[in-house]
């Protein structure tokens, strides 16, 4: 008795569904287990995660303020993924689009018409991210630069360039001991919906539909796929494969800009410690999971935040530490991962090879 | 001369968490399996390396206890993306997350009740940098000998596993299943139990260079102690184009920016930390660069050809 | 007491009712294999038939479902590539098993148990370097793989199974990649072994070489084995047969040539190969429509860099391409495909075709751009799968459907798939390299009456192939390239294997009429 894996033969719609959410299941398990041995009631703590993120008008709102930056990151990701650029420097596009936003909004402010401000802020950002993924595009697609780890780098450069930036020339006198620039004026603050989200949520389920679209009824979504999984052939197609590349990475960093950009525009307005905590590197998870669809996107990014914000309720409930949710975020997604396997394979069980019946005598 | 004295030694100090790290990557990529999980790893190394000298004050426990984790949590890994063929990237960066979270849970729960559970702030046993007679007050050679036992250790691993990789015939074997699996597997060389040795070995290795920074650099326990330290190895593996021998000039170059700014903010200089933080990563980009450069120009075959994809045999 | 001197040594090996399926397909059924020592057997069959599965299983790759392996009479069990090796079997696959960044005696040694901890690589170079002399394989034995030809890298693979002390060697389509010189210094070789006692297996799907290098031969067809024969006692026709199990068709119907305009035109073209040595040669070639021109010549003379510098894919040194007059020279590969440039080309399953896309996708990866499959920049898949349908019907691709991921249909219906969409959208000439190459005798026959038919509606067709029988029948005419030169061009009738083998080592055609 044998177990293979056997390689699926076309995409199984029933497995895509049913992967993740067994997973899903392994891993509260595990969570579970986990809590019981540092004495926590599995239950008690899963419930109060629960409430805490969905339970009151004030907890979802705080869940959407995290999910928002993780669907643009998500999305942007996903982008880049399926053309397997491994993009992991959202974190640094996304900070690097919350610096121009505040750049032009401290700079700028007093000559651009207030009506205007917040739009041209926020293209900004929306630039700047681009142009910050595209560095490493253009270093891929002309000289074959490794990307993984080009974009890494430029993570810690951002981070530190903005806290070059509201540590020192952008600070703020009055700033009482907190370093950070100058607090925006009300013109520019992102218009919230409830609580503290704002309509970046909008901006994010917007670009999800429209995300869609391209990849499943476009010529250019087409051309991209064809990139994704075979860049030879799609050369031979007669695809500029450098130039897509390139195109579809600074839409990739755009959109993770754009999160900097309503991030700092719509919850903490002003550019200080904390823009990101970790969205970039979450939001892999996130498109990952979402097995790079950008319609699941949203529902996975929310779920991620319920986590986080769960697990901060959950800190100050039972004590246990806050990061509970982010130790839960990494356990949900060894589960996945192993799962992820027979999304692609099926498993077969090989009975034991028949003992062949005599093979007949003779021969030509 | 005694500031470069004594830059130097920082320097070295510094450095000895990154070659430990870089050469336990080093090995893990040559088996072709690429662990981004570096970051989360050594910080468990170092919580738990520490959490356990400070209840023990049994160094040796301590470090043992360190690699352990290490293998647990690079032995996941392997069995993620080896056994379950799960891209190698995502995996790594789901042990970063959980490693980096499970540490900073660890650090605020494992101390003791007097320090309302919290592992900052405290003190346990710690590695004591030699301070020889007569050599340590020679310039140079006093930087160099002016270390802890683990550096020591690690003046002894890098011609050591140089020459495992290129003279031995494990080593072989081992460089084998990172540029052709195929070929390997077809010459008799498992490679699924050569990918997961290696990545186990590698995170050890990883694990003690967290250990380092907690029993002996910093030392003591800090939520962020590794300060990106697992990135910059990944950066350092190719700086020294998987060859431990050249480990050490990557950590040196890296270790030594830490120490230029140790120095520079002891003196009080008024360049913002930051700014000179960023240096290192920006040297590292154009370090790729130039190495991706040089190695089409000289069509020489550069690191594991097979580095970051799965392996099964009769995949088409 | 008298040893009768009639009663023959048992077989070196021996393979007793040997069975392996895997999913969809018997691959051998109830295979029995003798090979005595010092002989030389040849396992013919066409693509598919089960000789490199049935090989596969002796060297330890595959697992038999059932049936017996005996090594000089005693049964043995043989389940991985070191147990074979230790029993003195050894294989030379069709794709090198050589890790192109060592050197040949790292890779002589890669894998070997009894080698020290530490080995002695220059014990071991002697070694080598003894087996070569007496062999006759010269290689270097410092240099690293990626630095040697074809046929260097063969007598690399030769070596490796001489120094573990192989007593059976199975070649698998060794000459696919020689030249014919090469070929008969293999020849050579392996006689030089069978006169020590040694034996090989030789796997080929080509009459020639089994007449030219065998003692026997055994026929496989669809898993069994249809025959097996003295190779004094049969002749290529009657083996032919007996691979097939029909008559070949020896002809395809054809229009008279009646050639239209000039279509292709290439005048002094160079270009340099990827490794940045020249592959083509001041080449210059006329393709009219109504015309197939064949190009002969051993794989590797600048055939490929060919098709993608006429196709836009490799840049031209020097020179000019211009297709129906206008000049394509160094074009982009969009501008080749709007100007009525189909291609097929040698690597189908990775650049001919994507194969995790479906093949309904990979039918509509050249129309795609025009109405009606899209309406400015969307697409619309429902269309795409109407017209999928209806290229699967007309070309009888075999998939369980339009939505199949294409990497699971079998080679000869994904060579089809990719017919289908360059011929659907191909307008003035189609470039077809080696689109046979690997396929059953149903799926070749299916290709070369498609570009005969083609050929008949007036297109021009560039047709690239090894098999001279291929081309005699298919082409009109037949240029002949070595060392990325066209050494002469042939009317097909006027082709005989002599006079193409001349042109092919490099003789010039003035030399041989």
């Amino acid at each position: 008795m044998k177990i293979i894996f056997e390689k699926r033969k076309s995409h199984s719609v029933a497995a895509m569904i049913a992967v993740p959410v067994i997973s899903f299941v392994f891993s509260l398990i595990l969570t579970g287990i986990m809590l019981a041995i540092f004495k926590a009631n599995p239950f008690i703590t899963f419930g109060a995660m629960f409430n805490g993120a969905f339970g009151s008008m004030m907890g979802f709102s705080e869940t959407l303020v995290k999910a928002i930056p993780l669907m643009l990151t998500g999305l942007g990701i996903s982008i880049a993924f399926k053309l397997k650029f491994w993009n992991i420097g959202a974190e640094g596009q996304l900070t690097m689009g919350g610096v121009a936003t505040a750049g032009v909004v401290l700079f700028l402010g007093d000559s651009i018409p207030p009506t205007l401000l917040l739009p041209a802020a926020l293209l900004t950002g929306v630039l700047a991210g681009a142009l910050w993924a595209g560095i490493p595009a253009i270093l891929k697609t002309s000289l074959n630069v490794d990307e993984t780890l080009v974009t890494l780098m430029m993570n810690y450069v951002a981070i530190m360039f903005s806290e070059f930036l509201f540590y020192g020339p952008w600070r703020d006198p009055k700033g009482f001991g907190f370093p950070g620039s100058k607090a925006f004026p009300e013109t520019v603050w992102l218009p919230r919906i409830l609580g503290r989200a704002h309509i970046g949520l909008y901006f994010a389920l917007v670009a999800a539909i429209l995300l869609w679209i391209v990849f499943k009824r476009t010529r250019w979504g087409f051309e991209l796929g064809i990139i994704g999984a075979s860049p030879k052939a799609a050369r031979y197609q007669g695809i500029a494969v450098g130039r897509n590349i390139v195109l579809a990475v600074f839409l990739s960093g755009a959109l993770c800009g754009l999160a900097g950009a309503t991030e700092v525009t719509g919850i903490a307005r002003r550019l200080q410690q904390g823009l990101s905590i970790g969205y970039g590197y979450t939001a892999i998870i996130v498109a990952w999971m979402a097995q790079l669809n950008p319609i699941a996107v949203p529902f996975v990014a929310v779920l991620m935040a319920a986590l986080l914000v769960g697990g901060d309720q959950v800190q100050m409930m039972m004590g246990l530490p806050a990061a509970m949710g982010i130790v839960m975020q990494g356990m949900m997604l060894f589960p996945m991962l192993a799962g992820s396997l027979f999304t692609e394979y099926r498993v077969k069980w090989i009975r034991a090879p028949k003992r062949a019946a005599a093979c007949p005598e003779g021969e030509a | 001369m005694e500031l470069i004295n004594s830059i130097l030694t920082i320097t070295l100090r510094a450095g000895t968490s990154l070659v430990l790290a870089t050469l336990g990557e080093i090995f893990t990529e040559r088996s072709g399996v690429l662990n981004l999980g570096l970051e989360g790893i050594m910080l468990m190394g170092a919580v738990t390396g520490f959490a356990a000298s400070y209840y023990t004050g049994n160094l040796v426990f301590a470090l043992l206890v360190s690699m352990t984790v290490g293998a647990i949590l690079a032995l996941l890994h392997a069995f993620l993306s080896v056994t379950m063929r799960a891209k190698q990237v995502v995996s790594g960066l789901s042990i970063t997350l959980f490693g980096s979270g499970f540490a900073a849970f660890l650090g605020q729960r494992l101390g003791p009740e007097s320090n309302h559970f919290r592992l900052v702030g405290l003190s346990g046993a710690r590695f004591e940098p030699f301070h020889p007679a007569v050599l340590g007050d020679i310039p140079i050679i006093g930087a160099l000998v002016n270390q802890d036992i683990i550096t020591y250790a690690v003046y002894l691993l890098i011609p050591l596993a140089w020459f495992f990789m290129y003279k031995t015939r494990p080593g072989l074997w081992l460089r084998a299943v990172g540029d052709d699996p195929q070929t390997a597997d077809a010459m008799g060389v498992n490679v699924l139990r050569t990918r997961y040795l290696y990545t186990v070995f590698g995170g050890m290795l990883v694990a003690l260079g967290g250990a380092h920074l907690s029993l002996s650099y910093t030392p003591g326990w800090t939520e962020n102690i590794t300060g990106g330290r697992g990135w910059i190895v990944i950066a350092l593996v190719i700086f020294s184009m998987w060859n431990p021998s050249r480990a050490i000039w990557g950590a040196l170059l890296f270790g030594g920016i830490n120490a230029v700014q140790f120095r520079l903010q002891a003196s009080g200089t008024n360049i913002p930390a930051s700014f000179l933080n960023m240096m290192p990563y920006i040297v590292t980009i154009l370090v790729l660069i130039f190495i991706t450069w040089w190695e089409t120009l000289s069509k020489k075959v550069g690191g594991p050809a097979s580095l970051g994809t799965s392996y099964m045999r009769e995949d088409k | 007491m008298s040893v009768s001197v009639d009663s023959p040594p048992p077989p070196l090996v021996e393979m007793r009712g040997v069975s392996k399926s895997f999913p969809g397909v018997i691959a051998n059924d109830c295979v029995d294999l003798r090979l005595n020592p010092g002989e030389v057997l040849a396992l013919l069959g066409e693509n598919g038939a089960g000789k490199s599965t049935l090989m596969n299983i002796l060297c330890g790759l595959y697992r038999p479902d059932s049936g017996q392996i005996l090594l000089k009479g005693k049964p043995v069990s043989i389940t991985s590539p070191r147990d074979s090796q230790r029993l003195g079997i050894g294989m030379v696959h069709q794709n090198f098993k050589l890790v192109d960044s060592m050197t040949v005696v790292e890779n002589v040694i890669l894998g070997l148990k009894d080698q020290p901890f530490i080995p002695d690589l220059r014990a071991v170079r002697k070694d080598i370097l003894v087996l070569a002399e007496r062999y006759n394989l010269k290689v270097d034995p410092d240099a690293s793989v990626w630095q040697l030809s074809v046929g260097e890298q063969q007598r690399v693979e030769i070596l490796k199974l001489l120094y573990r002390k192989a007593e059976v060697l199975i070649l698998d389509e060794p000459t696919a990649v020689l030249t014919p010189q090469e070929s008969t210094e293999l020849s050579h070789v392996v006689h030089l072994m069978r006169s020590e006692g040694k034996s090989a297996v030789f796997i080929t799907h080509k009459m020639e070489e089994v007449m030219t290098f065998s003692d026997r031969v055994m026929v496989l067809r669809k898993g069994k084995v249809t025959a097996e024969k003295f190779t004094a006692d049969t002749s290529p026709r009657e083996l032919a047969r007996l691979m097939v199990g029909r008559e070949i068709l020896f002809d395809i119907s054809k229009k008279p040539f009646n050639p239209g305009a000039v279509v292709l035109e290439l005048k002094h073209v160079a270009a340099l190969d990827d490794r940045g040595l020249k592959a083509l040669d001041d080449v210059c070639l006329t393709v009219r429509a109504g015309e197939i021109l064949g190009i002969a010549g051993v794989a590797g003379n600048g055939q490929r860099e060919l098709a993608e510098v006429i196709t836009g894919l490799r840049e031209a040194k020097s020179g000019s391409i211009s297709v129906n007059c206008i000049d394509t020279t160094n074009k982009k590969p969009l501008q080749l495909i709007k100007a009525g440039v189909g291609h097929i080309p040698q690597d189908r399953s990775s650049v001919g075709a994507v194969g995790d896309l479906s093949v309904a996708s990979n039918l509509a990866m050249k129309e795609y751009r025009h109405r009606p499959l899209s309406i400015g920049a969307f697409l619309i898949p429902r269309r795409i799968v109407v017209m999928a349908k209806r290229l699967i019907e007309a070309f009888k691709i075999s998939t369980p459907g339009p939505e199949t991921r294409i990497k699971f249909l079998s080679g000869g219906n994904v060579q089809k798939t990719i017919l289908a969409r360059e011929i659907g959208s191909c307008k003035s000439l189609l470039v077809a390299v080696y689109p046979s190459r690997g396929l059953d005798v149903g799926a070749t026959e299916a290709v070369r009456s498609r570009l005969v038919a083609q050929r008949d509606e007036g297109l021009a067709v560039l047709f690239m192939s090894e098999d001279l029988e291929e081309l005699a029948q298919v082409a009109d005419n037949i240029a002949v390239f070595f060392e990325g030169k066209v050494m002469g061009v042939i009317p097909s009738h006027e082709a005989n294997p002599e006079r193409i083998g001349l042109l092919m080592a490099g003789v010039k055609q003035e030399e041989t009429t």
